[in-house]
């Protein structure tokens, strides 16, 4: 397109329309610039990050299980997410993207195929559990090499008996021990613990497994209390009878009637037991893992136990948080599992890209033929706004993490449309301009007054509908919603620092204000009023059918525009008081 | 062609052909409350084609199959877990998908090995996955709160930006008249109901309200430009902006449309895009359905909705006596209610 022609003289407008353009200039190389630098410092990546379903992987959504009227805290939700995320960190898979969508729900995305322990212990649902101590020795068995350890066990496992020899009489008894148990427990390794995924065993077994911290492991009795008769547990210091703290740290736990009654019993059994060490010890389990296995002290029958020992401020903080949150009845149930293999998330992109390609062709087309040479601005607004999206999107996957779904896609698609309708809803205004008789120049400033209201008025209420989706919906609605909000406000940046002042520069062009007639924007086809002054009285010929109301209309138009015309030519190119 | 919808758009602009959008207003309520008793209709008849994450189950891809039928997959799902139904499809040219009632962990990978064996591909490409029953009905709870927060965050922004609750009230009404419709024609079509076409169905939301302010925008400028000197009638006045606003109707549809029918085409025929296949039938009868109610329903509503407002009467009166005073053809004007 040609440039303005003198400098000298350069109308305001141009100025306005050389100032946006340089605006949009700026926005654009910034955006290059902070992708550039993700790339070069941050991990960043010119290619916007996949979703699962477009680059493999599996996806599983845990749904808490709520009773009626009940609802799941962001505190709980986030102390979930940690859970899970220790828990998938611990069996050594990287890059998991463990997130909470829709404020109940949590996502985990693992690249690749999950392996069945992984799984496991993602699904298995956080359960806190009050076991008696049996045995208890260094984890490191010196005899066992930890690579042959299989080995043996399995061999030794068949010939030693697995049931006890004498009916246990309650939790404590010695007799939970069976051969095979003491034999497991001697060559059990606290090492190996989350390949061989051992340390689950129902609640009326015994249960061999290891401290959070692998240094001790465990040979503990069947439940005696549940997590959930955990009310609360809060940390604090130690207070002596007369009020005065003695500085050591300690969690205070408060049990449900039906843990008071449960503990009272525990406690009295284990307090007969003091100085049988470690059977005078109960362990608080949290997911298969010892926690804590604090010795019994006293008879505790009102159902607030205090643990006390190595408390630091901070470990008792933790460890209360772990017994409150680890307490709450909230599991997680699968509400689905998604593995998609590479080879069809590729598919489906290329799918997503050649309908997305398709679609712009189409739409470019279309354009072209409404719209001549206007419809160049029309693509090459789409281009900028495609160039700004992509960098976005590219800027967001490493900056938030944002990656693009197949419902992402489609949004970006659907987009196109979308965007392309500021472009017409603007062409409009300034066609009805100059058909109301203004020269191109004023036609343009004009027509975007009323046009740039019109855009924004009505991009809003796409953004609204995109926020509120994104909000409050769960799953691929979201990132539907995300990039359909995104390409929004995209889509009125460039109309505003785009569209419009390449349109002003573009009508002081030759080409476009003699309206040549492949400019899209000649007032001889659109009709300008002007040329029907002298007529606008006379009968106009329409389709009989509809000849009595629409001359009346026509008439009316006509007389209107004829008043205005005469306006016009009495205040030449100043014409600021202009109706539709 | 371009000529003729741009000379299309000259008359309609001045008014020299015009479209009797609010005065055969009892027509188009007409044809709209058949559409939505057949839209309402045909799901109770024919029920919603419910999708796996609706129904719960197991299902699995298989991907680049040289020889896609449904027998061998019948087989493996009849050997792995006897008696359980499968549901077999060929998806494209080199895709199958089967899906299962809902399976244990242990056959769900055996049926994996088995499948695999079964279409002579690794196994990696084969992708499985389980869905509870509740994970569709969760989505479409928590749109269903999307949607009304929407509605009543819309309609009070529209009732402030317009200064006139009535336009809020035509919208929303057009709107809704604008789910049930796109919803039915979904079920119509037979299309499995899928939370991807939930998505479609609230991007409706979006669009169809989008569309509607382009147009009362219009409406709003032309009765408030008026004014009392206005020689048209209240109902003629919004009448003058829909045909003033019909060519960009047209062309955003259009220009709307052809991306999404290019998604339609293309994801009807790939296997594992069922997501864009979905949306897009959700759209594109979205956004035809919601053009269509922007100027058939919504502005001759709107326009009714105001007429009775005594302000408007005196005008229209005022108006009309005038237009029989001059003597012009016949007092024939658009007829009011």
């Amino acid at each position: 397109m040609a440039a303005p022609s003198k400098r000298s003289s350069r109308p305001t407008p141009v100025r306005k329309a050389v100032r946006s353009l340089t605006w949009l200039g700026v926005i654009i190389v910034a955006l290059f610039g902070i992708n550039a630098a993700g790339v070069i410092w941050g991990g960043g990546s010119w290619t916007p990050k996949l979703a699962l379903d477009l680059e493999g992987g599996t996806q599983i959504i845990l749904a808490p299980q709520l009773a009626d009227g009940e609802s799941v805290s962001q505190e709980q939700l986030d102390q979930a997410v940690s859970i899970i995320r220790q828990r998938v960190d611990a069996s050594g898979v990287s890059e998991a993207d463990i997130t909470t969508q829709g404020g109940q729900n949590v996502v985990v995305a693992i690249p690749g195929e999950l392996d069945e322990q992984t799984r496991n212990r993602i699904e298995s649902s956080a359960k806190l559990e009050l076991r008696p101590v049996l045995l208890a020795d260094a984890a490191a068995n010196q005899s066992i090499d930890p690579s042959e350890s299989p080995e043996p066990t399995d061999g030794a496992e068949e010939e030693l008996s697995t049931t006890p020899s004498v009916e246990p009489t309650d939790a404590s008894d010695p007799n939970w021990v069976t051969p095979a148990l003491q034999d497991e427990f001697d060559t059990f390794d606290c090492a190996t613990i989350d390949e061989s995924g051992a340390n689950v065993a129902p609640s009326d077994e015994p249960l061999v497994t290891c401290d959070s911290t692998r240094t001790i492991k465990y040979l503990l009795g069947p439940v005696e209390v549940s997590g959930e008769d955990i009310v609360d547990a809060t940390n604090g210091m130690v207070q002596t009878q007369t009020g005065a703290t003695t500085g050591q740290w300690a969690v205070n736990i408060v049990f449900n009637d039906r843990g008071t009654a449960a503990f009272s019993e525990v406690s009295q059994r284990l307090f007969a037991l003091n100085g049988q060490t470690p059977r005078d010890q109960f362990a608080f389990v949290l997911d298969g893992a010892v926690l804590s296995a604090p010795q019994m002290n006293g008879v505790i029958t009102d159902g607030r136990p205090q643990v006390t020992g190595n408390f630091t401020q901070e470990s008792s903080k933790a460890l209360a948080d772990q017994l409150k949150f680890g307490a709450l009845p909230i599991s997680f149930e699968v509400q689905s599992s998604d593995t998609i293999s590479a080879t069809l998330g590729t598919s489906q992109l290329q799918s997503g890209l050649i309908a997305g390609i398709i679609g712009l062709i189409l739409v470019v087309i279309y354009t072209l033929f409404q719209y001549r040479a206007l419809g160049t601005v029309t693509i090459a607004s789409l281009i900028i706004a495609g160039v700004i999206t992509y960098l976005m999107i590219t800027i967001l996957g490493w900056y938030q993490g944002y990656r693009l779904s197949l419902a992402g896609i489609a949004g970006l698609i659907v987009a196109i449309g979308f965007t392309a309708d500021s472009f017409i809803v603007y062409f409009e205004r300034v066609r009805d301009e100059l058909r109301d008789g203004r020269p191109l120049v004023g036609a343009v400033e004009a027509g975007w007054k009323r046009a740039l209201r019109t855009v924004l008025s009505s991009k809003s209420m796409n953004l609204l509908a995109a926020v509120v989706l994104y909000i409050l919906a769960v799953g691929s609605v979201r990132g539907f919603a995300f990039t359909l909000g995104l390409t929004t406000i995209i889509d009125v940046i460039v109309v505003i620092l785009f569209t419009h002042p390449m349109l002003q520069l573009l009508a002081q062009t030759r080409f476009f204000s003699s309206g040549h007639s492949w400019s899209g924007l000649d007032p001889q086809a659109l009709g300008a009023v002007y040329r029907g002054r002298a007529e606008f009285r006379k009968p106009v010929a329409v389709p009989a059918k509809k000849a009595a109301s629409s001359s009346r209309e026509a008439q009316k138009r006509q007389t209107i525009a004829e008043r205005k015309a005469a306006q016009a030519d009495a205040t030449v190119g100043a014409g600021e008081s202009k109706e539709s | 062609m371009a000529n003729r919808l741009t000379t299309f758009g000259n008359d309609l602009y001045t008014g020299k052909r015009s479209f009797n959008f609010v005065g055969g207003r009892k027509k188009w309520y007409t044809i709209a409350a058949v559409l939505i008793i057949l839209s309402v209709l045909v799901p109770v008849v024919r029920g919603f084609n419910f999708g796996i994450e609706f129904r719960g189950g197991s299902q699995f891809q298989i991907a680049g199959v040289a020889n896609a039928t449904e027998q061998p997959a019948i087989d493996a799902v009849a050997e792995v877990v006897p008696g359980a139904v499968a549901r077999v499809t060929i998806v494209g040219e080199d895709g199958v998908r089967v899906q299962t009632d809902q399976l244990e962990q242990a056959e769900s990978r055996e049926l994996t090995t088995v499948l695999a064996d079964a279409y002579g591909v690794p196994e990696s490409e084969v992708t499985s996955s389980f869905i509870g029953a509740s994970w569709g009905a969760d989505i479409t709870r928590q749109a269903l709160l999307g949607l009304l927060a929407f509605l009543l965050l819309a309609a009070v922004i529209m009732a402030l930006y317009f200064r006139t609750w009535k336009m809020s009230l035509a919208a929303i009404l057009s709107l809704l008249g604008d789910l049930i419709v796109t919803a039915g024609l979904y079920a119509a079509v037979g299309f499995e109901v899928t939370p991807a076409a939930v998505i479609g169905i609230l991007t409706i939301l979006s669009y169809s309200l989008y569309d509607t302010v382009v147009v009362f925008d219009k409406i709003r400028e032309n009765t408030s430009e008026d004014g009392q000197e206005s020689r048209r009638t209240f109902a003629e006045s919004v009448n003058l902006a829909v045909n003033q606003t019909l060519v960009r109707s047209i062309n955003t549809s259009v220009v709307a449309a052809l991306p999404v029918a290019a998604i339609l085409f293309i994801g009807a025929g790939v296997l594992g895009a069922d997501t864009l296949r979905d949306i897009s039938l959700a759209l594109l009868i979205g956004i035809l359905v919601g053009t269509w109610s922007t100027v058939f329903i919504a502005a001759p509503l709107y326009s009714q909705l105001r007429e009775g407002e005594s302000a408007i009467k005196r005008h229209d009166q005022k108006v009309l006596k005038e237009r029989e005073r001059a003597g012009g053809s016949s007092a024939e004007a658009l007829p009011v209610a």
